[in-house]
Formats: structure tokens, C-alpha cells, sequence
């Protein structure tokens, strides 16, 4: 639901990094986002597009990559893994609910492709 | 051809915003202004749950508030009313106020010499939720007819929250609400959460929640 805010900050970051490395073309920009973590792949790719062509110079013709990391969740219980988007909070192996997400909440920049 | 380079960034969009939420904390503190984010879905009463509180705590310490929204000014008039400070942020379409959005805000506000700072955040129950705005304390209102299973629909607004207060318990008569379910739903969430009942209307469970509130600021700004 906030794509354009997270699109923001994605460009404020890249920049940074640009600045640091004193690099005037980014070609491409990864992000490994997880499976849970709110956040549309689509929705970011069309406010990607509005975005980097309003607000950036370096960024202008830059493409966006998505890698998806998958949502799992641990049971404390009775430790096993399972897939959060399937079961959610309660284990399916032994029914507790002392579960916690181990990974798929993640929404971070990767690497980006520049000169 | 141009000689495109791959550069490793490894940088997380959350964990920047909470080590600038941090950040703010700190200043806040050394400036002496306690900052409370206010939370929950369109219409469940936080206007007028502050203008009450304002008229209750306004004589102790010097209230500002901060009403964070898509567009207009209804908000910030209705507060203004009650004789405290009051700034309107336009989100400009923005679902949530993240610490750098907050920052800019209290700066525009000026308050310096305010002891406490209440930020209206925008009408939503999930993405404020996912930003941390540099607050002191996290409290959301869950009103009566939204239902007592909001907790289950919105787990993380509920996991993140110091305070929920559950508003309009005027009209629990005339609603399937079930109260003690809906305390039970919360902690499953988070076991530490505050439940506070109450009526913004007619005052039903304001001496506790003013209580709460005046405790943490006068920690927070080292007053007795």
C-alpha cells in the first residue's frame, strides 16, 4: 500500500551510493523483497516508472529488479518450518501459535548496475 | 557501450528508517518533548478523543498537536479549538509518516518549548504500522464498531502498539462486540499491550488514560 513512499526512499538511498562512488548513469537497481512484506511488485514497478522520471536524473532510464525471498515461519513448539503465505500463524505440523516469521518480511536494496 | 558496474548496496528501506526513528528519539529527549504517535482506521475517534484529553491535560503541560493527512485542514481547525497548537501535514497521497517525514514536521511546528507532541497519524491500520516515526509511545484506538476482531485483520498495527484504547464503549450495547474476546485477540499479539476502555464522548476511561500518559511524560522529561 506504500509504494510510492518505499520508491522514495529507494531513490534516496541509490543516490547516496551514486554521490559515494562518484557514478552518473544507474543502469539497473535490485531489490530482494519478501514474500510478506506489504509490498506489490507491480504497484512498485509503476510507481518506479513515475517516480525515477520525476525525481531523478541518474536514475531516469534505470529498470528495476525484483527478487522475491519466500515467507517461512518457525514453530518454537515444535520447531519445524513452514510457509507463511499458506498457513500463517499457526504451525500446521502441532497447532501452536509460538510462532515467529523467520524470513519474508525483508525489503531491501541489493546492488545496483551503474557507471 | 557503456561500462556498467555492479555495486553490492546491502541496504535495508526499513532498518534506515529506524535508526533515523532513533535518531529522533534522541533529540526529542535532549529537547525535553515527548512524542506520542496516534493511530487507527478513519472515523474511529481520535479527534475527538484529543480535543477531551486536551481539555484534561492542557492546565499541566504545554500540548501540541500534529494531524497528518492525505489533504484538508478539518482536523487541525477542530483542534485548534481547544486552545492547543496544531499543524496540518499533507501526506500529498502517502498512506503513512515515516521519521524523516516526522522530523521535517516538528521542525516546521516548532517544539521546543512543548512537553508533549501528539502525532495524528494517518487514518489506516496497516502502513503506519510498518514505519517507525521516532515516538516515544505507540497508541491506537479501536473503536466499538469496527468489531473485536480488528486485532486478527491487523496484527502488526496491534503487535507495535504501547496503548490501544477502545473507544465508543458508549454504544457496546447496540453492537456484537465482545470485549473480553477482543482483549484476549490483542494479547495474543502482544502480551504487554495496555487495554484501556473508553467513552471520548462522555469521559468513561479518561482518569486512567490521562494517569498513563502523564506518567510517561513526566519520565520522559524528567518532571515529577
Amino acid at each position: 500500500m506504500h509504494e510510492l513512499g518505499v520508491v522514495f526512499h529507494v531513490i534516496k538511498i541509490v543516490e547516496e551510493v551514486a554521490t559515494e562512488n562518484k557514478l552518473t548513469e544507474v543502469e539497473s537497481v535490485t531489490l530482494e523483497l519478501g514474500e510478506v512484506s506489504g509490498v506489490i511488485e507491480s504497484y512498485l514497478q509503476n510507481c518506479w516508472k513515475w517516480a525515477v522520471k520525476k525525481r531523478s536524473e541518474i536514475l531516469k532510464d534505470a529498470v528495476l529488479r525484483v527478487e522475491t525471498i519466500p515467507a517461512i515461519t518457525y514453530c518454537e513448539d515444535c520447531r519445524n518450518v513452514y510457509g507463511t503465505i499458506e498457513h500463517g500463524k499457526i504451525c500446521p505440523c502441532c497447532g501452536s501459535g509460538n510462532t515467529y516469521l523467520q524470513q519474508g518480511n525483508e525489503f531491501q536494496i541489493k546492488e545496483i548496475s551503474a557507471c | 557501450m557503456k561500462d556498467f558496474k555492479v555495486i553490492e548496496v546491502k541496504r535495508s528501506i526499513l532498518d534506515d528508517n529506524d535508526a533515523d526513528a532513533a535518531k529522533l528519539r534522541e533529540e526529542l529527549k535532549e529537547q525535553g518533548t515527548f512524542l506520542l504517535n496516534l493511530m487507527s482506521s478513519p472515523g474511529a475517534g481520535k479527534t475527538t478523543m484529543l480535543k477531551r484529553l486536551i481539555s484534561m491535560l492542557g492546565d499541566e503541560m504545554k500540548i501540541g498537536v500534529m494531524e497528518a493527512d492525505i489533504d484538508s485542514d478539518v482536523d487541525a481547525q477542530a483542534v485548534a479549538e481547544t486552545g492547543a497548537r496544531s499543524i496540518q501535514l499533507h501526506t500529498g497521497g502517502m498512506c503513512h509518516l515515516d521519521a524523516s517525514m516526522t522530523r521535517q514536521g516538528l521542525l516546521e511546528f516548532g517544539t521546543a518549548d512543548l512537553d508533549l507532541v501528539i502525532l495524528e497519524n494517518v487514518g489506516n491500520l496497516v502502513c503506519p504500522a510498518e514505519f517507525d516515526t521516532g515516538a516515544c509511545k505507540n497508541v491506537m484506538i479501536l473503536s466499538v464498531p469496527e468489531g473485536d476482531d480488528k486485532p486478527l485483520k491487523y496484527p502488526l498495527m496491534f503487535s507495535v502498539c504501547d496503548v490501544v484504547l477502545i473507544n465508543k464503549i458508549d454504544v457496546l450495547p447496540y453492537f456484537d462486540f465482545d470485549l473480553d474476546k477482543c482483549r484476549e485477540y490483542i494479547h495474543m499479539r502482544n502480551p504487554q499491550a495496555k487495554i484501556i476502555p473508553i467513552s471520548a464522548r462522555d469521559g468513561e476511561g479518561f482518569m486512567e488514560w490521562t494517569q498513563w500518559l502523564r506518567e510517561q511524560v513526566s519520565a520522559w522529561i524528567n518532571k515529577i
